[in-house]
């Protein structure tokens, strides 16, 4: 086996892993952003910056106060999932009964403002945010090198996505939240505190995000603007997954990694495109997604 | 709007008479969709263990009056006391603990829960709920599709569900709105024997409904028009007021 469709199987491989690991991001992401969608029914535009946001203090909590990869791991979705909670609280739902429209632009002029924050402290110049001794180095599998810290990138976004999965389907509080995504005035009627679980709900779509950015951080350069790059990237895996199907953000955020890393190996040139040509067709002819329900 | 104040007192005297407790007391209740002005100063009172229904025409405002109980209106003035406390200014999830359900006109069962997990999402806000063995036994179909998505079930199935999800939380005040509507008779009629058997039980339940179905279930009607009380009928006085009765209800 020297040859796949005329391509050495090393590079077809290492294209496939690279996909995989781009997907793990667009699966974290798009699951947080179709969490949100469905309870606040926001399309939530500062989730890139949330991201963008848990790369950057998982590096200060480095840089500054000492605190290793592991704790920032689970401090720095903490902190920006509080964050993000009291955002709901102090202004999202302000305007929660007026078009949905306003929730998109006010998220968005989060994400700027947090964005234009950070480059007026650190600058546009990315930060390099060292692979946690642990998982230094890899394995040569023989058809392709295997680094350690982006199987484990790889392994982790799976986990936290079926974990995250699992409590939404298999769980009381899971059905409440589902529930509440059909019809938050009845879930109320019986008794729920929707007012708070939404403002959870929120926090929580936005920690998995900063729980991305912390897996980001020693493979890419943590910088205030690498969340806006991907974002755009993540909306139109969630148009083409379709919103209502939080399985199928997951799954369609995978393969639509997988779909841009082979495009790279076949046909390099369309590579940043892929993922958008596929949004085209699919609103055209399934506008709900693949996923999605029509409402 | 004379009339009904006397006989609401009359009623109100004999039930202290019998040591009743007054379960709710709406007074000058008004109620808003956004702008629209929907409820104009409604006044009910309702007893401990009665059922009560609420007859009008469509659009009269029944429903809006129970979505107005449970806080499910856009904005609300006046007073309604439950068991005495004042609830006028809560949110429905604090409503709710109150020990108030309510099956909504919609019935609005779940698509994303199967049967079993619509029956089991109202968490428990009172003693005295119906077990889950109880309530299927009550309602047999339920137990045998209890694995089904909630919407899949008949219409009549998911009216029965509505029901049923709202008796294992132990709430006392039970708001049904238009639970007989579009189903078939002998469904109705089942209906019927589980609202006799609430009655029993000394629930309080307030129906939206038609006369047809609630009149001989109910201890007191009263007729809704243009968002405010405008006849209260005792059901001993419902035969004599049948035209009363009809008239306003025609089209
Ligand atoms: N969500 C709503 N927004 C605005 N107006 C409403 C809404 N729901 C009901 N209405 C209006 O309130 C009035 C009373 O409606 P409703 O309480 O449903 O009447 P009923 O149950 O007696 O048929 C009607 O005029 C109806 O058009
Ligand atoms: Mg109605």
């Amino acid at each position: 086996m020297d040859e796949i469709f005329g391509f050495p199987p090393q590079l077809l491989f290492a294209q496939i892993f690279m996909g995989l690991i781009n997907g793990s991001f667009y699966a974290v992401l798009s699951l947080g952003l179709a969490i949100i969608f469905g309870l606040l029914r926001i399309i939530n535009f500062s989730h890139g910056a949330m991201y963008m946001l848990g790369a950057f203090s998982a590096w200060f909590g480095l840089q500054y106060l000492g605190i290793n990869y592991w704790i920032a791991l689970v401090l720095a979705p903490l902190a920006v999932g509080l964050f993000g909670l009291l955002i709901e609280r102090t202004m999202l739902r302000r305007i929660r009964h007026v078009d949905h429209l306003y929730g998109l632009l006010l998220t968005f002029g989060i994400a700027l403002i947090l964005e234009g924050a950070l480059v007026q402290f650190f600058g546009v110049a990315g930060q390099r945010y060292p692979t946690p001794d642990e998982l230094q180095g890899g394995i040569n599998l023989g058809f392709m090198f295997l680094p350690y810290y982006r199987a484990w990138v790889i392994i982790a976004s799976v986990v936290i996505c079926l974990v995250t999965w699992l409590i939404i389907e298999r769980t009381k509080i899971g059905a409440y939240l589902r529930a509440g995504t059909e019809n938050p005035d009845m879930v109320q009627a019986f008794g729920i505190n929707v007012p708070l679980m939404t403002s959870l709900t929120y926090g929580f779509g936005v920690a998995l995000s900063a729980f991305a950015g912390v897996l980001a951080a020693p493979i890419v350069s943590v910088s205030p603007y690498m969340g806006s790059n991907l974002i755009i990237v993540v909306f139109a895996v969630v148009v083409i997954g379709g919103m209502g199907s939080l399985l199928g953000a997951v799954i369609t955020g995978l393969a639509l990694g997988v779909i841009e890393g082979l495009t790279k190996v076949f046909y390099s040139e369309a590579a940043g495109l892929v993922i958008f040509m596929i949004m085209i067709i699919v609103l055209l002819v399934r506008p709900a997604g693949l996923f999605g329900r029509p409402e | 709007m004379k009339q009904p104040r006397h006989e609401a007192q009359s009623a109100a005297s004999s039930k202290i008479a019998d040591n009743a407790e007054e379960h709710l007391c709406i007074r000058d209740l008004h109620a808003y969709y956004g702008e629209s002005h929907i409820l104009h100063g409604l006044n009910i009172e309702v007893w401990r263990g009665d059922v009560v229904t609420l007859l009008g025409r469509n659009g009269a405002g029944r429903s809006t009056t129970l979505r107005a109980i449970m806080g499910l209106v856009d904005k609300r003035s006046g007073s309604i006391l439950l068991s005495g406390t004042e609830t006028v200014q809560l949110p429905p999830y604090r409503i709710a603990r109150l020990g108030v359900a309510f099956c909504p006109e919609e019935r609005a069962i779940f698509a994303s829960l199967n049967v079993e997990e619509n029956l089991m999402l109202p968490p428990i806000v009172g003693t005295g709920g119906m077990s889950i063995e109880e309530i299927y036994s009550l309602f047999p179909n339920l137990a045998e599709r209890r694995k089904s998505q909630g919407t899949r079930l008949s219409g009549g199935e998911q009216q029965m569900l509505a029901i049923a999800r709202i008796l294992r939380t132990g709430a006392d005040l039970l708001l049904l709105d238009e639970i007989t509507e579009g189903l078939a008779p002998v469904i109705v009629e089942r209906l019927s024997e589980v609202i006799a058997l609430l009655k029993q039980r000394r629930y309080t339940v307030i129906l939206a409904e038609q006369p047809s179905f609630a009149a001989p279930l109910a201890d007191r009607n009263y007729i809704i028009e243009h968002g405010q009380v405008v006849e209260e009928i005792a059901a001993e006085e419902m035969e004599a007021k049948h035209e009363l009765v009809e008239s306003y209800l025609s089209v």
